[in-house]
């Protein structure tokens, strides 16, 4: 016989006016490699079907299914109950909105924090597709794709210690990575100084605490810490520029 | 009640639909997106190894081109795609794979000189030119001639989805993410749009457009096992078959991929095969070479499945507890191939499996995997049935993968598609003028709100999960990699058993908002409905193509059964109509042995196809 399994399970749906925000207990039985997706799914279908939560690959690929697993924000899917004790709490993650239960809108501030840092290739170069592409070392392309690797699941948000002070603003590990993966990519003809426009800001890079709870939690191992590093130093001296350029103007 | 319109409504924001939303968007159009999820997790991301374009720049790509990538598509396919479709398919997947290098991809590059590959478990030595430095590479994949896969590592749909949704971005086109489409509205003629119910809230609105795209994807979630993502429901296709007059193309060619891992039926790509990745049995041994001497590992998908099952069968299978299994080995490709052509599989072993694919050996299966059949279209895109509808990607029938579908060509369908069908869509809309119908739509949304009501008032005593359960037994246990007569009839008489039952569901739960409960109880007839279409169809083919292979009728039979199966459900019916059509009107290619998997076939006497007078 299996484990018995107590899950403290966060509830609250913005939809009732009824519901107040409570937590509530289950109990299973582990079976052989169960994963938190495995677990909230029997709960939901064998003992309360009102449950929300999200999942979408349950392969740790998507980025659907972040929550807070004994208050550290991890994917539910690749979660396995064997690594954890007895007793898990299970909540939503903090900074997003919360759309009920353990589900919470990322799809929303994704798309902000990617219209914000205009997270596309800037080129006014007309594409002739019949054309041969443009060369890249191989090497490069690694590592473009190194930083390319970000799920948008928001662990590395819910992590954050400036991001739930000021959770509508702070623009969070995830945009200085998305950043620094563009920053990378000669396709892209921003100027260092552009860049700076979008993320040296005290909701950008210099609001950054420096706690990195970030990079501790991000499910793909992502080098956010480094990014950071990288976008300061670079943007740091923008900055610089950036008041002499202001001094020197008006002066005239 | 909410209420949107646009020029372009895109159902499904995973490649094939951003990709069209994109097109229209760049050149004025409005365009509004829904989305089960946030864009960027459609199921698109889950696709790994890569697509295939025929740039031919890495030295075993050498003398590549649309013509062999054509070839090898048709014979892939068994002889059931749509050649015209196939041929425009092979010609443009160059285009797109430079259009999304240029709009940000990291394609994996050539790097000259002397390198080291795998096939079959030998080291073999190849030499990449100077000249050919930093252009796109390729890897080596199933059923192709040529090495013709490009990649980035095994994250190819991740990072073509980003990129994608990237452009959306740029554009501004708005993704409505957790809005469900429910039905069509349509007069008989036109689409109109759809009624969708928002998951956040629970509400209905309606979206009302010139143009609808079905790009939903593909209905794995129809069958117990299957590598696909929880969304691929099938609901795109349900919405076109509830119209009674949209036709579901082939919708018993469904795909086995051979390595899912046990238990959890996760993919890991095919590209550990194609990078030199054995199958061995219980005893360690490889087998593949004995019964495909020429493509071993790498024949096609349904070649490949049925051959481990054939030998799982002998008895060659390696005991668990969630049934046998067979051995994957990439041990030899090297801890620093591995970690960067194949991390995410080394990702997924690790963290599902607790082994480390360097060291160890990988359980896999063969597990449900890809739709080939989906909604009709002609070769622009454009639905059968209904003016104004479409359907790209996975959710489409389009039809380039007739009854096995190429690795790698997946995605590639999605971009291809999506940037010819997304054109046509614009040309359509430059010479669309709409009356809008209000009875026809609010009639519609009458409807849907008079099944919701239904259905939360309903006291039947059936549980929505428990017959999902039933009905994903019966499919994967009856319509699965081997099929005959018997199993397909109870699949069909079980399926229809379970259609009745589905109309006494009743819901536990009565909460607000988006109810998962009540969101799952309003699919699931439809999707018993498709799984119907798809038991039902197997039952009448009565060959065996590609991937659709019959114990009891072991021959492609070109000669009765070189047919397209189009199925439509009028309401009140417990059984889809049937009828069919030839699969091509050109037969560039005409039929023959495919080059793998057992030659035993009924040859064509159509001179139309064989071109012998």
């Amino acid at each position: 016989m299996g484990r018995q399994l107590k899950f403290n399970i966060f509830r609250y749906n913005p939809e009732d006016s009824a519901s107040v925000p409570h937590m509530e207990t289950f109990r299973l039985e582990e079976t052989e490699a169960m994963t938190l997706f495995i677990a909230l799914n029997r709960i939901r279908e064998e003992q309360d079907p009102s449950l929300m939560f999200d999942f979408m690959c349950r392969a740790g690929i998507c980025g659907q299914c972040a929550m807070l697993i004994n208050g550290r924000p991890d994917l539910a899917c690749h979660t396995k109950t064997k690594k954890l004790p007895d007793d898990i709490t299970v909540l939503p993650m903090p900074v997003f909105k919360l759309i009920g239960d353990l589900s919470v809108d990322t799809g929303t501030w994704f798309r902000d924090m990617n219209t914000k840092v205009e997270s596309w290739i800037h080129s006014d170069k007309v594409l002739d597709p019949a054309a041969q592409e443009e060369r890249m070392d191989n090497v490069l392309a690694d590592e473009i794709y190194e930083l390319e690797r970000c799920i948008e699941c928001g662990c590395c948000v819910a992590a954050c210690g400036k991001a739930n002070m000021i959770p509508e603003k702070f623009m969070g590990a995830a945009a200085f990575n998305r950043i620094g993966r563009f920053m990378l990519d000669p396709r892209d003809q921003r100027t260092e100084n552009e860049y700076f426009e979008v993320v040296g800001t005290d909701d950008g890079i210099f609001g950054c605490l420096g706690l990195l709870g970030c990079e501790d939690v991000c499910p793909k191992k992502l080098p956010l810490q480094d990014q950071l590093g990288m976008l300061r130093r670079k943007l740091g001296f923008s900055a610089v520029q950036h008041i002499f350029g202001k001094v020197f103007s008006s002066k005239k | 009640m909410d209420t949107f319109y646009a020029d372009v409504l895109c159902v499904g924001a995973g490649l094939a639909g951003e990709r069209v939303a994109v097109e229209a968007a760049s050149r004025g159009y409005k365009v509004i997106c829904l989305s089960l999820v946030h864009a960027k997790r459609s199921h698109s991301s889950a696709a790994q190894g890569g697509m295939q374009a025929s740039l031919g720049n890495c030295a075993k790509g050498e003398g590549d081109n649309p013509d062999v990538h054509f070839s090898d598509t048709v014979k892939g396919s068994d002889w059931g795609c749509d050649q015209e479709v196939a041929r425009l398919f092979a010609e443009t997947a160059p285009l797109a794979v430079r259009e999304m290098c240029a709009w940000g991809v990291p394609w994996n590059r050539v790097v000259p000189g002397k390198s080291m590959y795998y096939k079959g478990g030998q080291e073999f030595e190849k030499f990449e030119k100077q000249e050919n430095e930093g252009l796109i590479t390729a890897r080596d994949f199933g059923g192709t001639a040529k090495w013709r896969t490009c990649y980035t590592s095994d994250g190819t749909g991740h990072t073509l989805l980003f990129t994608m949704d990237y452009q959306a971005t740029k554009y501004g086109v708005p993704v409505h993410d957790r809005v469900e489409a429910i039905s069509l509205i349509h007069d008989g003629e036109n689409c109109m749009g759809v009624v969708a119910r928002n998951l956040k809230t629970g509400k209905l609105c309606a979206y009302i457009a010139k143009a609808t795209l079905i790009a939903t994807g593909g209905y794995g979630r129809l069958f117990r096992e299957t590598t696909n993502a929880v969304i691929c429901d099938g609901s795109g296709a349900i919405i076109a078959l509830d119209t009674g007059m949209v036709p579901i193309g082939n919708p018993e060619a469904v795909q086995f991929h051979p390595t899912g891992i046990v238990p959890t039926n996760i993919l890991v790509t095919e590209g550990c095969r194609g990078d030199g990745g054995t199958l061995l049995d219980v005893n360690e041994e490889r087998f593949m070479h004995i019964y495909e001497p020429a493509k071993q590992e790498l024949a096609s998908r349904d070649v490949v499945s049925r051959w481990m099952t054939h030998h799982i069968r002998l008895g060659k299978g390696v005991k668990s507890p969630y049934g046998d299994h067979l051995w994957l080995d990439i041990r030899h490709l090297g801890a620093k191939h591995i970690k960067t052509k194949l991390r995410d599989v080394e990702e997924i072993c690790n963290e599902f499996l607790d082994r480390d694919p360097i060291t160890q050996l990988i359980p896999v299966r063969p597990a449900h995997h890809y739709s080939m059949g989906g909604v009709r279209t002609n070769k622009d895109g454009a639905a059968y049935g209904l003016k104004g509808l479409y359907a790209a990607g996975e959710a489409a029938c389009w039809d380039m993968h007739g009854f096995n579908r190429l690795g790698g060509n997946s995605l590639a369908e999605t971009v291809v598609a999506g940037r010819i069908v997304g054109n046509k869509i614009c040309e359509f809309l430059e010479g669309c003028s709409v009356s809008l119908k209000t009875d026809v739509i609010d009639a519609e949304v009458k409807k849907q709100e008079a099944r919701i009501a239904a259905v939360k008032a309903s006291t039947g005593k059936e549980n929505a999960y428990e017959l999902r359960n039933k009905m994903q037994d019966l499919t994967y246990d009856n319509v699965g990699i081997f099929r005959n007569a018997g199993d397909l009839t109870k699949a069909v008489e079980g399926l229809q058993e379970v259609y009745e039952r589905s109309k006494n569901i009743g819901i536990r739960s009565n909460s607000m908002g988006g109810n998962p409960e009540l969101t799952f109880a309003l699919k699931l007839p439809g999707q018993v409905r498709l799984a119907l279409c798809t038991a039902y169809a197997a039952l009448q083919r009565t060959e065996s193509r590609g991937a659709h292979s019959r114990e009891d009728f072991p021959e492609r039979n070109d000669r009765d059964w070189l047919l397209r199966t189009l199925a439509t459900w009028k309401e009140g019916d417990t059984l889809p109509t049937l009828n069919y059509e030839r699969p091509s009107k050109v037969w560039e290619l005409p039929p023959g042995y495919r080059g793998y998997g057992e030659d035993k076939r009924i040859e064509c006497e159509d001179p139309e196809v064989t071109g012998k007078k």
